[in-house]
């Protein structure tokens, strides 16, 4: 672990609830994450992945614990900063891929655009861009009912890597999704990883989709349990 | 970020336009409902008071007692004395008319009628503005003789002689005959909501003889000269028939001198409260049209939770995702407080064109329930939304 690390993690504790009915998810996670990365979360449920997941994409604050990302101390930031930091570094890809409903994918993938202020014009041409990168070339104006689940999928990508992030965070981007499809997106992703180097964080309980990544944490009751690298696979 | 802000806003509203669609509804029900109650309502006081000035701004109506309607107290009636009085005393009353009246049947061939005789003098007829569409009044020859003649109103004309012309025929009234003289021209309903035309004009004496068998006289108009001040000649006649009927400096009056404007504002004042009342039970309306906009925006909420996590998720600031929602509830009620005050603006021409009422724009109440239906959308559409806009983005992206 070098101090250059673009994600440090040490001593996360998450607890929910208070006294007797107090449940700690998290029970001290110290994780160092480099630039470029593809790190795959895995282990079993309750073993607290989505906990440290949420943590990671500032989506949630840890309750001890210290969270440093490029240098930032995240448990110091305001809700305002946290939100600014993950307008600028980060994208999300969900197991549920919360795309806004009757809104058409260039849309949507406009959205995070918008928030950062592009002017329409430049904005327009980078959602154009972002979704012929995943193969959705011709389906600008179809909104996500009218699109098949990896094509939905798809769009959510397109709307996390349209603003190039440091980090894309994706929560079980293939648990609805059949395996060919699955296959499909994870090549997508690797390549974001790959080609434009943007660091990969996924959860994922599926091997087949966590042998994309290069390093691969496992989580149990609340604690790393084994961090190993991949071998030999993109 | 207003610019990018309010593109948010429009877009959701597009999407969601059954939505849109209900939320501005209520708000247009509520809205034109308020207005046209209101618009009505002023229409209707106005049309009361102009019908009150067209009696005259200068007439002064005397009557025994304190209070409205029969039988209020038992003060002494009026004499033809008192007329007389007023008239030699005081010299700035110009007509004095006496009233008295007693409702009759009149016959003509096989037609009756249930009318009410008035018999009075012919400065009447100037006093009230009548004017006779034909034959002549009565002079003060027939009425010092107490003559049987009358003048009668059109709607008598209608029910006794059709469309003939009466003049120079007989009616009988009880039992005696009475020739009529002259037909007035129509004046309509009177401010008090009764026909005026649904009358018979005799000479007092006629009436008082044949009919009550009374000196006593109803009540006294009398029309005040140009140019004199009303509450003048009010002073004088008050003191002077306080002098007749010997009151003492401590005894009330025990009858009344009201001039036009005075019964005007007693009339308008009623009608106000007809339109405050209809206007409440508008404003009803309006208050459930915002509940159903809470109720629309409350079953939303859960989608619109997830999609404000999403938007917090992808790096939307708290204030913005605010700052959205308030703009949307502020573009669909004052959207449908737009078209409610459009619609408000048709209704109640066209209302008020059926019912015959003068149509008075108040931009008071317009600006008003704008202002109203503006704040209810604004307090149902967007204190959902600050709820779930506080919520920790992962909260808010789980929300089922």
């Amino acid at each position: 672990m070098s101090a250059s690390a673009l994600i440090r993690l040490a001593g996360i504790t998450k607890t929910y609830g208070e006294g007797q009915a107090a449940f700690q998810a998290l029970k001290g996670i110290d994780l160092a994450i480099e630039r470029g990365e593809f790190v795959a979360i895995m282990g079993p449920s309750g073993s607290g992945k989505s906990t440290a997941m949420n943590i990671l994409g500032c989506l949630d604050v840890p309750t001890t614990g210290s969270y440093s990302f490029e240098g930032a101390q995240v448990e110091r930031l305001t809700r305002n900063q946290r939100a600014l930091l993950r307008r600028h570094y980060l994208g999300f890809v969900f197991q549920g891929f919360n795309l806004l409903a009757r809104t058409t994918a260039l849309e949507n993938v406009e959205l995070p655009l918008i928030y950062r202020g592009e002017p329409a014009a430049s904005r327009h041409a980078a959602a154009r861009k972002a979704l012929a990168e995943v193969g959705l070339q011709g389906w600008e104006d179809h909104t996500p009912g009218e699109l098949s689940g990896g094509q939905q999928q798809r769009v959510a990508i397109a709307r996390a890597i349209v603003t190039r992030p440091e980090v894309l965070l994706a929560d079980e981007p293939t648990g609805n999704l059949d395996s060919h499809t699955s296959g499909e997106i994870m090549d997508l992703i690797a390549a974001f990883n790959r080609d434009l180097g943007i660091t990969v964080l996924m959860v994922t309980h599926e091997p087949d989709v966590a042998a994309y990544a290069r390093r691969v944490v496992r989580f149990l009751d609340g604690q790393v349990d084994s961090d190993r690298r991949n071998q030999g696979t993109a | 970020m207003l610019g990018n802000t309010i593109l948010l806003a429009l877009r959701a509203i597009r999407r969601n336009l059954l939505r849109s669609f209900l939320t501005v509804l209520g708000i247009v029900i509520g809205v034109a409902a308020v207005i046209t109650m209101v618009t009505l309502g002023n229409g209707a006081t106005k049309s009361v008071s102009d019908q009150i000035s067209s009696m005259g701004s200068n007439l002064l109506i005397v009557m025994p007692g304190q209070r409205f309607g029969p039988g209020a107290d038992a003060a002494p009636p009026l004499k033809t004395s008192d007329v007389d009085a007023i008239r030699n005393q005081i010299s700035t009353a110009r007509y004095v008319a006496p009233l008295a009246s007693k409702a009759v049947t009149a016959v003509y061939q096989a037609n009756n009628w249930s009318t009410v005789v008035t018999g009075t003098e012919h400065d009447y007829f100037a006093a009230g503005n009548w004017e006779l569409a034909s034959g002549r009044v009565f002079n003060e020859a027939e009425e010092r003789a107490g003559k049987a003649v009358c003048v009668i109103g059109e709607t008598v004309r209608d029910k006794l002689f059709a469309r003939q012309n009466p003049v120079g025929s007989e009616i009988r009234i009880k039992q005696f005959a009475c020739e009529v003289i002259g037909l007035l021209k129509s004046k309509g309903q009177s401010a008090m909501g009764s026909d005026q035309d649904d009358t018979v004009l005799m000479p007092l004496r006629t009436v008082q003889r044949r009919l009550t068998g009374r000196q006593d006289v109803n009540r006294v108009t009398v029309s005040v000269s140009d140019g004199t001040s009303i509450d003048a000649v009010k002073d004088q006649i008050t003191s002077l028939l306080r002098e007749r009927r010997n009151l003492t400096a401590d005894e009330d009056n025990d009858f009344r001198v009201m001039d036009t404007r005075q019964i005007s504002e007693t009339l308008t004042s009623t009608t106000r409260i007809l339109t405050a009342l209809l206007a409440a039970v508008a404003a009803v309306s309006l208050l459930v049209g915002g509940v159903g906009i809470m109720n629309i925006m409350l079953v939303s909420v859960t989608e619109r939770t997830r999609e404000i996590g999403t938007r917090l998720a992808i790096g939307a600031l708290e204030r913005e995702v605010l700052l959205q929602f308030l703009i949307e509830a502020v573009v669909l009620s004052s959207l449908g407080g737009l078209i409610g005050i459009v619609l408000a603006f048709f209704a109640s021409l066209g209302l008020a064109g059926l019912m015959k009422l003068p149509f008075l724009f108040n931009p008071g109440i317009n600006l008003l329930s704008f202002v109203f239906s503006a704040a209810i959308g604004v307090i149902f559409g967007y204190f959902p939304a600050r709820r779930a806009a506080g919520l920790n983005p992962i909260d808010a992206l789980r929300h089922e």
